[in-house]
């Protein structure tokens, strides 16, 4: 194999190594004591009715909690579909 | 031009007008309950599309796009983005961050703030509807060759 090539799969074997040790620390798939499950999860879940006025916590958590993200969605959507018509034309008749 | 495929069947013809409504229906309530139940303006939007898809597969394009006019579509497919950022400015207006629904005076009670993400989830569906039968019709309504 030629040198220019050893370098970055020396650092690819290193970071990969690296990322390798530091799953042993990530908590369990599930687990009840995981810093999302102990204070993200349960926040939301209390707070969805109270604070957003909703039943629906994932709804709660697109369209108030996370609002811009959703506001980013609907333009993506949108620009989706006006990439589309402007590469393929309106349609028939159109 | 392309027609698109309008079939004679009697019997698909029949059970697609049976179809219909209850579908846009469905879509509706999905759009409108999104905040109780599962649901909501994407996944609404997208059923409502459908059903006008239905349509245009059964009674033709020129049919399809005569039910759901160009020039409304065009009016509506940027109205989503509109309506949520226009809800969002206003939270600003009354010196709040922007989408803090809160901000506004008659939707301080957390219940009634509801109201605002019905009326994103409305704006989200209104989107997805026409920009997904726009590219459907863009896809399945063009002129060939043949």
């Amino acid at each position: 194999m030629k040198m220019r090539k050893m370098g970055p799969l020396f650092v690819v074997i290193v970071v990969g190594a690296i990322m390798a040790y530091a799953v042993a620390d990530m908590p369990a798939f599930g687990s009840l004591t995981s810093p999302a499950a102990s204070y993200v999860s349960p926040t939301y879940l209390e707070e969805a009715y109270g604070v957003a006025g909703v039943h629906n916590a994932v709804t709660g958590v697109l369209a108030y909690w996370r609002g811009y993200d959703t506001f980013g969605e609907v333009t993506v959507i949108f620009t989706a579909g006006m990439a589309v018509l402007a590469i393929l034309g309106r349609g028939f008749g159109e | 031009m392309s027609e698109g495929p309008i079939t004679k069947d009697v019997l698909v013809k029949t059970v697609t007008k049976i179809l219909i409504p209850p579908i846009q229906l469905f879509g509706l309530y999905v759009i409108m309950h999104g905040h109780i139940s599962p649901g909501g303006g994407f996944q609404g939007g997208v059923i409502i599309a459908s059903s006008f898809i239905l349509y245009a597969l059964v009674f033709g394009y020129r049919e399809g796009a005569h039910r759901a006019k160009l020039k409304i579509r065009q009016f509506l497919e940027p109205l989503g983005p509109i309506i949520f950022g226009t809800i969002g400015l206003i939270c600003i207006l009354f010196s709040g961050n922007f989408l803090q629904y809160s901000a506004i005076p008659i939707l301080a009670n957390a219940e009634i703030a509801a109201t605002a993400i019905s009326l994103v989830e409305i704006g989200i569906g209104i989107t997805v509807t026409a920009v997904i039968f726009s590219i459907f019709m863009a896809m399945g309504g063009r002129k060939t060759d043949g």
